[in-house]
């Protein structure tokens, strides 16, 4: 639904994007991924045609967003990261005109208009003036607008940024409905969101994608291994490290710093496998003092930690981003 | 063309906002002072007129009534219309409202359009609400038709080029203070760019005497319908309007 291939967009001197490409599939919702400046909103701003890419080209429901912007124009629904909204109007009148101006049928707009305003819940505030509105309420008048003509494709710029607990719960609960009938791309940099919300990602970082898929693989990518960690105060750090190699499914043992004069170390074992168990047995039955067992993180935080980290790391070292590939040691 | 939806929503905000009220009344009041003036001069003049009719013989309401107040209402134009227009492409980029706007399935040609409309609308408007002064006129005295209309034909192109070039100047910066004070600017030096014809002289005399609005303004004030004057607004306007439309355009040159 959504292609882009070797995206590149300088503002002068500045290059914001370089040889961005992905692809999202039709009713996917993607969550595009980055640090503050990473090169987000440049990107969605390409995609929803407000400005053209210096080089490359996207295509977005099967059109090209420069050649055949206007047939794209009909196909998205795109919310601007700051979500510019006329104060000056009302919600009601406000989402009528955006209505007419995408073409909803005259014999269908009001019912339309009536419909989104139930869906995201702005109904009751529809006679205000969106410049009285409260950052939440306008939030959801930009989303109203953006879903008001039902289109195929969604293109969110920080939808949820700057709402209350409550109220980011409420829009991902109606971002997550849209999946299925709509293609959805949301740009956000509160992590737990793209996990709640998203099937995958694309991470992007310093203008470059950095690392794309389900959210699944890209952890399975990173973190091979399911990793415990584990404390015990007492014996001799050879012994406990002899002990716990020998569980079966432990590939390796880590040591790490001592922790409250406890012994720390680090497991690997298969990704399917937990060896808990087996470690406060084997403690048990040794009568080590068994003072921490810990799984070790594996979600979509810890990857974009160690691929943000990594690069720029691998940045500072040689002046050129490094692979996003599994890279070394934690740092937990 | 999408241009009515446009166009309402411009309406929409002139009215919901306090602008279109405060430049109507703001207009009007001093419109009214004008009128109100010239017309108890008149009513003066004419009644000495009576006990000196060789005085009388050249007075009449087109001279002495509708021409001053046509150039008057001009001058409060020249210095209205660039809060008019002022608004109209400036906020929407300060508002980052226009990312979202020309990203609707819309052409900027028509969004410029729909704007350029909603000017002339509530322009237009103020006129109309001037036809007070002549029906007052025609209450007491006996009003001309052909100057009459020839004079508000002209006071509507003129308002056209003011808003034309006043939407130029908003699509070229994002602050409407600029936008207005470079529309002001612009405007005035056409308007006084006649008086420097005559020491110029020859050729380039009549250039920018035909450059100068308010040249080709007084004809229609005097009752006067000519194509040259009909012409030159329009092609001002049309000159502003194209530009306008670069302008728009511009972003989407690749960079």
């Amino acid at each position: 639904m959504i292609e882009v291939q070797s995206l590149t967009k300088h503002y002068g001197p500045i290059t914001a994007i370089r040889d961005v490409s992905f692809g999202v599939a039709p009713g996917e919702i993607v969550g595009f991924l980055g640090p503050n400046g990473a090169g987000k909103s440049t990107t969605m701003r390409i995609l929803a045609c407000f400005m053209p890419a210096s080089s490359g080209s996207a295509r977005v429901a099967g059109y090209d967003v420069f050649r055949e912007s206007m047939e794209v124009r009909r196909r998205i629904g795109y919310l601007p990261e700051n979500v510019p909204l006329y104060s000056d109007m009302r919600v009601r009148s406000y989402l009528d005109f955006v209505a007419e101006v995408k073409g909803v049928p005259r014999g269908q707009r009001r019912s339309r208009v009536a419909e989104i305003m139930e869906r995201c819940l702005v109904a009751d505030m529809q006679n205000r003036l969106i410049g009285k509105l409260s950052k939440g309420y306008r939030q959801r008048v930009g989303l109203a607008q953006a879903l008001v003509s039902d289109p195929a494709v969604l293109i969110l710029d920080e939808p949820t940024i700057g709402l209350d607990p409550a109220q980011i719960a409420e829009i991902r609960a109606l971002i997550k409905s849209l999946a299925g009938d709509h293609t959805v791309i949301l740009s956000t940099h509160i992590l737990p969101e793209v996990s709640m919300v998203c099937s995958s990602v694309v991470i992007i970082n310093k203008g470059t994608i950095v690392a794309q898929g389900p959210i699944d693989s890209l952890v399975e990518q990173f973190f091979p291994s399911a990793r415990v960690q584990v404390q015990i105060a007492g014996p001799a750090a050879a012994a406990v490290r002899e002990g716990l190699a020998k569980i079966p499914g432990v590939l390796a043992v880590l040591d790490q710093p001592a922790e409250d004069g406890a012994g720390t170390y680090v497991v690997e074992s298969g990704r399917d496998r937990d060896v808990r168990g087996e470690i406060f047995q084997l403690a048990a039955q040794q009568r080590w003092a068994l003072v921490e067992l810990r799984r070790l993180g594996m979600t979509l935080e810890e990857v974009f930690i160690r691929i943000v980290a990594g690069e720029e790391a691998g940045a500072a070292e040689d002046g050129t981003p490094a692979p996003a590939e599994p890279l070394g040691e934690p740092q937990v | 063309m999408r241009v009515w939806p446009i166009f309402k929503k411009e309406m929409r905000l002139y009215f919901t906002s306090p602008i279109a009220w405060v430049i109507l009344s703001i207009f009007l009041i001093i419109a009214g002072f004008f009128f109100y003036n010239i017309f108890v001069y008149y009513t003066r003049a004419s009644m000495q007129a009576q006990m000196n009719p060789q005085m009388g013989r050249d007075l009449n309401v087109t001279d002495a009534v509708l021409r001053p107040l046509f150039s008057n209402l001009s001058v409060i134009l020249l210095l209205l219309m660039p809060l008019v227009t002022m608004r109209l492409f400036a906020e929407e980029r300060r508002s980052g409202t226009i990312e979202l706007l020309l990203t609707y399935p819309v052409r900027d040609g028509a969004v410029l359009i729909g704007k350029y409309l909603a000017a002339l609308c509530l322009y237009a408007l103020m006129l109309a609400f001037t036809l007070v002064y002549p029906a007052t006129v025609l209450y007491f005295a006996r009003v001309e038709w052909g100057p009459l209309a020839t004079g508000y034909l002209g006071l509507l192109l003129m308002g056209a080029t003011f808003i034309s070039v006043g939407i130029l100047a908003s699509s070229l910066t994002e602050n409407q203070i600029v936008a207005a004070i470079s529309t002001f600017g612009v405007l005035l030096m056409f308007w006084v760019i006649g008086w420097s014809a005559e020491y110029v002289g020859g050729g380039w005399g009549q250039v920018l005497s035909h450059l100068s609005i308010l040249d080709h303004f007084d004809t229609f004030a005097r009752g006067i319908l000519d194509t040259k004057d009909v012409i030159y607004y329009v092609n001002l306007s049309l000159v502003a309007l194209l530009l306008t439309h670069r302008s728009l355009e511009a972003r989407r040159w690749k960079g």
